[in-house]
């Protein structure tokens, strides 16, 4: 049996890469959560309002999400933008825009949902005590809705960290294209590094991912 | 009565949840046509004395014998016993994806392998009973709770039980319904049906009872053969309390 | 854009489609089994499987296809474990499907009140009879919706499948972007027919949950 990997995993700085790698996916999914959260807000705002317009573009915009594959989006964004508008995008910035497109409308979604599941004499109960709406959003509303979102935003985080394995394919040395330079580098002093390498990225991503979806499932259960 | 129509045998039943005594050393024997109301404060064992009856409870002490025969919720003969033992909840507890009909005939063609026709005819005429014929197709969720409760009381009564046990089955009614649905088992009582029921109705009790059992701490308090003297005059102090709550709200 | 271009095109994609369709309908079809063995596993706390099949769906529930993918189809066969393209496909989808289906149907199942039980066996039935008349169909009507939300999510999954050299749908507009280069005419396709296999599923998802929603059992 031969090594299946494990020296080329630790020869030089190998290790040390695929970390670095599995940190420009962590770096992708936060940035983008946190764009998602600001913009979700917003949008989840919007979606409660009336305007029969508005409420017809957000269930498109909703159900394109829902159905579009993320690696189509990313295609989309990363070569048909650029080639139809002529500008340029980094990869990082077209997954970002990607990963920001997604999260807005689940967060969107979510504030929605955490919106009109607040019961209406809360919002009449405020205003009998002469609360202006501003006041009424900022002090009643939404400290009941952050307390539901929580573990949902959480929870994306984990979702989003597991799909950035996807920017590999337009071009960026994230975790799993670190994992295939190694295993090419290292093609004649150890030919199964495939296993022990494709074996440790499984593994780094469940190291990340496992701990935030518990925290997620805890919290939501506490916060129920 | 003689001794040998006892139908049911409980001999010092006791059972513990954590360090909380539910039930104390209780016996009591139920005679064949007997009908049987158990009153007491709320957390007094009664719920949980039924509970036990039909094997859906454990104990740590005493036994439940139904026809000489042993009833515990891990002994492998109890679905076979359950059959024998009729029990009817306080939530309408219907199965929502049948219909009345379904309902009524699935275990007795399920579990007794009844003929479908026969669990049927014999369905249509009980629910005919309970004023319910054309009820026979809709689903739970389209009656009301007396008629939910009512399909219920049916439902226990098609797999031919020797004894029924009602616990609280009025509770969770609206007022205006509790009538329909305890007209319902003095009709059965009439017929000759040996039963235990547990309620707070104390009215209905009075009527129905051939004996009054009063609990307490998991232990029977009193038992009275003349539920009218007891409704009156009840032996105990404890009794007298209890009742007295209920000529409280009356006084009102 | 140009028109004919994209029409010499459509005999490709309608061949990705239905192999992406073949291996993500195998994929679903064991994802389904799985979570329902898994579910009934955890429902009835079977000892020891019960453990096994917790590691299995915490494991597949927190990581990537993609990276699962790479481990069935690339490193299985440094120890001996050589799969076809296709089974690799529909095995990956299965196996990550069916850690989301066991969580589906374990909800549903426990969203069955107790009483249910408990009326079932007080007339009689045992345990066996009363999951499979009472609990079980209660549980399934319950799950659908959320089943199928899987089984959208599962579709769209399969396309990481190019990166196994599998001839779907992503894999067929990379290939000819590649060769051609007429990205937006290759894209607008790839959106199409991403629309026409997720549509008609999206659509009876939302019309099922419209029905659970407002009419149960009776309606």
């Amino acid at each position: 049996m031969q090594s299946l990997g494990i020296d080329a995993l630790f020869k030089g700085r190998n290790f040390l890469r695929l970390l670095e790698g599995l940190w420009v996916s962590v770096r992708i999914s936060l940035i983008a959560v946190l764009i998602s959260i600001v913009l979700g807000v917003v949008m989840g705002m919007l979606m409660t309002s009336k305007s029969r317009i508005l409420k017809a573009v957000f269930r498109i915009y909703l159900e394109i999400v829902r159905i579009m594959p993320q690696m189509v989006l990313l295609f989309v964004v990363y070569f048909g933008t650029t080639r139809v508008f002529g500008w340029n995008l980094t990869s990082e910035a077209a997954a970002i825009i990607v990963f920001s497109f997604w999260g807005t409308a689940e967060m969107g979604d979510l504030v929605r949902g955490a919106l009109i599941s607040i019961p209406r004499i809360q919002y009449e109960s405020a205003r009998a005590l002469g609360m202006k709406e501003g006041t009424l959003f900022r002090y009643v509303i939404l400290p009941q809705t952050i307390r539901r979102m929580i573990p949902l935003s959480i929870n994306l985080i984990t979702r989003m960290i597991k799909t950035t394995s996807l920017v590999m394919m337009i071009g960026m040395v994230e975790v799993l294209k670190v994992g295939q330079q190694i295993i090419e580098a290292n093609r004649k002093a150890s030919p199964n590094a495939a296993f022990g390498v494709f074996g440790m990225v499984f593994f780094l991503y469940f190291l990340i991912c496992w701990p935030i979806s518990r925290l997620a499932a805890g919290l939501e259960k506490r916060w129920a | 009565m003689t001794i040998e129509t006892a139908l049911l045998k409980i001999e010092h039943l006791h059972k513990v949840f954590g360090d909380h005594v539910v039930l104390k050393d209780l016996s009591l024997t139920v005679h064949k046509g007997e009908v049987i109301v158990v009153i007491g404060p709320s957390g007094c064992g009664k719920s949980t004395l039924l509970r036990c009856i039909n094997g859906l409870e454990d104990f740590q002490e005493g036994r439940i014998l139904l026809d000489g025969e042993p009833v515990r919720k891990e002994s492998r003969n109890i679905s076979v016993m359950r059959q024998k033992i009729g029990m009817v909840f306080q939530s309408y507890d219907l199965f929502p994806h049948k219909t009345v009909l379904d309902n009524i005939t699935l275990a007795p063609r399920k579990v007794q392998k009844r003929p479908k026709d026969e669990t049927e005819k014999e369905a249509m005429e009980l629910l005919e009973r309970v004023g319910l014929k054309d009820r026979k197709d809709d689903y739970p969720r389209q009656l009301s709770g007396g008629q939910k409760q009512r399909v219920a009381i049916v439902r226990a009564l098609c797999m031919h039980p020797e004894i029924l046990l009602l616990d609280e089955i009025t509770a969770a009614l609206d007022p205006e319904m509790v009538r329909e649905v305890l007209e319902v088992v003095i009709s059965l009582a009439e017929a000759g049906r040996t039963m235990i029921i547990v309620t707070h109705e104390m009215a209905f009790a009075r009527a129905v009872a051939d004996r009054i059992i009063f609990l307490e701490h998991g232990g029977i308090v009193e038992e009275s053969r003349d539920p009218k003297k007891f409704f009156e005059k009840p032996a105990t102090e404890r009794a007298q309390e209890f009742l007295k709550s209920f000529e409280y709200e009356k006084d009102r | 854009m140009d028109l004919e271009i994209m029409k010499s095109y459509l005999p490709l994609y309608r061949d990705a489609l239905l192999l992406t369709l073949k291996i993500g309908w195998q994929g679903v079809l064991l994802a389904f089994l799985t979570g329902l063995l898994c579910a009934v596993v955890l429902h009835l706390r079977v000892p020891l499987l019960r453990g096994i099949v917790q590691i299995y769906i915490e494991l597949f529930r927190n990581t990537p296809l993609l990276v699962q993918l790479f481990f069935l189809y690339f490193a299985l066969p440094k120890i001996g474990l050589r799969l076809s393209p296709g089974l690799c496909g529909s095995l990956g989808l299965g196996l990550i499907g069916g850690a989301y289906m066991t969580e589906t149907i374990r909800s549903g199942l426990e969203s069955i009140p107790v009483i249910q039980s408990e009326s079932a066996a007080s007339l009689g039935m045992n345990p066996l009879q009363a999951f499979r008349y009472v609990i079980l169909p209660q549980a399934a009507a319950s799950s659908v919706p959320g089943l199928i939300a899987n089984v959208i999510f599962l579709l769209k999954e399969t396309s990481v499948f190019s990166t196994i050299s599998l001839m779907d749908l992503m894999f067929t507009a990379k290939d000819l972007i590649g060769m051609y280069a007429r990205t937006t005419e290759c894209l607008t396709l790839l959106v199409i027919f991403y629309l026409i296999m997720l549509l008609p599923v999206s659509f009876l998802g939302s019309l099922v949950e419209r029905r659970m929603r407002y009419a149960e059992f009776g309606d």
